[in-house]
């Protein structure tokens, strides 16, 4: 018994310690080297000669994200692309949600006979290469393309819109991707909504437009919350979509995480550059995401 | 009276709507794969030379071989390590670092996957300096997709294990079994289902990933979503359409066989004599 649980729980405890702390600490530990004059990414952090110990920690790399030499603090192109990162992001979350929430709603309150299939065309885009699929939205999107030619045979526009390269095309792109995200924890939240709670409102003389805020809204909270951190975390370190749907200026930090790694060889300030997304952003976001998911779950026990 | 059929109108426009939005690229994708030209705008005739051309490029029947065996190996990879560690989560009660467990477990889902390439490549650099072990290229493809799959296996694993009867473990146990043989002869079984389920899940994953493959890959080893990736930043290529058409058109069956199967599968219980 003994032994056969050590097994079990050894070999996932074993891979685990390998393949996601020691990579955590490497990181760590890369951020703060000083490359010296061979470049090497792995110089050794403490120096021993004539019998002390001197740490050469490098925190440089940090500074180096905040501060430009020339125009000071904050001015740097690191923090303009963390921004511009966290703005789609955000953006792309409340499209998310904007089309997601009605749609997971009324999803939920179809017909269950054909409920199923309609989940199931959800999920299907999903079993499609997901590149595919925004390479696709190049074509739909161009000049010349389907949906700048519907709108000028419908008599919307008189010339051809610019929709790609820009705004437009991340925000379809990643609200295109990240959509099935949002919809099904919000679909397996509202399906269970108790609907006795919803004609108590209404017996006790509430608007369906005051039932659907005051009562179905807060009740989804939780399904909210899932959704728009499902969104929101992957949108951030996004790479695909911006380099084949942005622009030249759509430059966001997961490409400028690759650029640091592999064109201009900076492996710390790559790692520098992860350390700050995952403490500043990742860790709080999934911090808050526990926090209200046992509150949730302690205000219907 | 009136507010429902607004309601149902709203509704139906709604769903309707999400759902061209959700299916036109896919539409667009396989009406192009048969056009004539080169051009992305307009259908100036059906043909099937992009079909052909599919076949001959080699680059990308390479790269669906090489992503067809990293799938394989790091679903069941995933599969196999997700299943010990939802056996712990459920099974072994508050044990010792369990929430340290726990979080690294689930930590990859909500990760950036961008740092999660850029971490493991560092280690696998890391490795091959002092180890000499793995080089890049398939192996550490296939580590960094099980990373990440093992994450997504574990909750759908775990979901099962906790509405499992535990009663028939006992029941096992007490006629005389030993542990190993009720994990293999009761408890596999069981699940088995959400074993499928979470090996697919898994498989997909990584038959659709491109930024660890990035990350991780070596020279000369490139996976499908790598080559169309590199394709598709170069410009338009109606044989990566003609590809997407013939992988929907491989999913869609699966899909559609799965359904009958699992209806039919349904009906027999239905009108199973009760015993």
């Amino acid at each position: 018994m003994r032994r056969g649980r050590l097994m079990v729980m050894g070999v996932p405890w074993f891979w685990l310690l390998l393949f996601f702390a020691v990579p955590f600490f490497i990181l760590l530990r890369i951020s703060v080297t000083d490359m010296g004059e061979q470049l090497n990414p792995f110089a050794p952090l403490v120096d021993v000669q004539a019998g002390h110990f001197s740490l050469r920690l490098k925190f440089s790399h940090y500074v180096s994200l905040f501060l430009d030499p020339d125009s000071g603090w904050g001015q740097t192109l690191y923090i303009e692309s963390y921004l511009l990162s966290l703005r789609y992001a955000f953006l792309t979350t409340c499209l998310c949600l904007f089309f997601g929430y009605p749609f997971a709603y009324f999803l939920a309150r179809s017909p269950s006979n054909i409920r199923p299939l309609l989940l199931l065309l959800v999920m299907l885009p999903f079993w499609t290469s997901f590149l595919l699929r925004v390479y696709a939205w190049k074509g739909l999107l161009a000049d010349a393309g389907l949906i700048n030619n519907l709108m000028l045979a419908v008599g919307l526009i008189n010339e051809p819109l610019q929709l790609l390269y820009n705004d437009v095309s991340m925000l379809v792109g990643m609200t295109y991707v990240y959509l099935p995200f949002m919809v099904l924890p919000l679909y397996a939240n509202l399906v269970k909504l108790d609907l006795r709670l919803l004609e108590a409102a209404q017996d006790l003389g509430a608007t369906p437009w005051k039932t659907f805020w005051l009562v179905t809204v807060p009740m989804s909270r939780a399904g909210i919350v899932a959704g728009s951190i499902l969104v929101f975390i992957p949108c951030l370190g996004e790479f695909v979509i911006p380099s084949l749907l942005g622009g030249a200026e759509n430059i966001m930090i997961g490409r400028v995480v690759w650029d640091e790694m592999f064109s201009s060889n900076n492996w710390p300030r790559a790692s520098a550059l992860s350390i700050v997304l995952i403490l500043g952003v990742v860790i709080p976001l999934a911090w808050f995401n526990q926090r209200l998911a046992r509150k949730v779950e302690e205000e219907s026990s | 009276m009136h507010a429902n059929r607004w309601h149902r109108y709203v509704s139906r426009l709604w769903l309707g709507g999400v759902f061209l939005f959700f299916y036109m690229p896919l539409m667009f994708l396989v009406v192009f794969s048969f056009n004539s030209t080169r051009q992305d705008s307009q259908f100036t005739g059906f043909s099937l030379r992009w079909y052909q051309a599919l076949g001959q490029d080699t680059r990308l029947v390479e790269g669906f071989l090489l992503s067809l065996n990293v799938a394989l190996l790091s679903a069941t990879l995933a599969t196999v390590l997700a299943t010990l560690a939802a056996y712990a989560l459920i099974r072994f009660g508050a044990f010792k670092g369990r929430s340290l467990f726990n979080a690294m477990l689930s930590s990859p889902l909500v990760m950036p996957e961008v740092i999660i390439g850029l971490s493991l490549l560092l280690l696998f650099v890391g490795m091959e300096r002092w180890v000499g072990w793995p080089g890049r290229g398939a192996t550490t493809i296939v580590l960094g997709h099980a990373l990440l799959g093992m994450a997504y296996a574990t909750v759908v694993i775990q979901s099962r294990l906790k509405e499992m009867d535990r009663s028939i473990e006992e029941a096992a146990l007490d006629l005389g079994c030993r542990p190993y043989q009720v994990f293999f002869l009761v408890t596999l079984p069981n699940i088995s289902q959400a074993l499928v389920a979470a090996w697919l899940l898994t498989f997909t994953l990584s038959f659709d990933d491109v930024v660890i493959s990035e990350f991780l890959s070596g020279p000369g080893v490139t996976t499908l979503p790598q080559v169309i990736f590199s394709y598709a930043r170069r410009g338009v290529n109606p044989s990566i359409y003609a590809a997407a058409t013939l992988l929907m058109a491989v999913v869609s069956l699966a899909v559609v066989f799965y359904g009958v199967h699992t209806s039919r599968k349904m009906r027999r219980e239905a009108y199973r004599p009760l015993d």
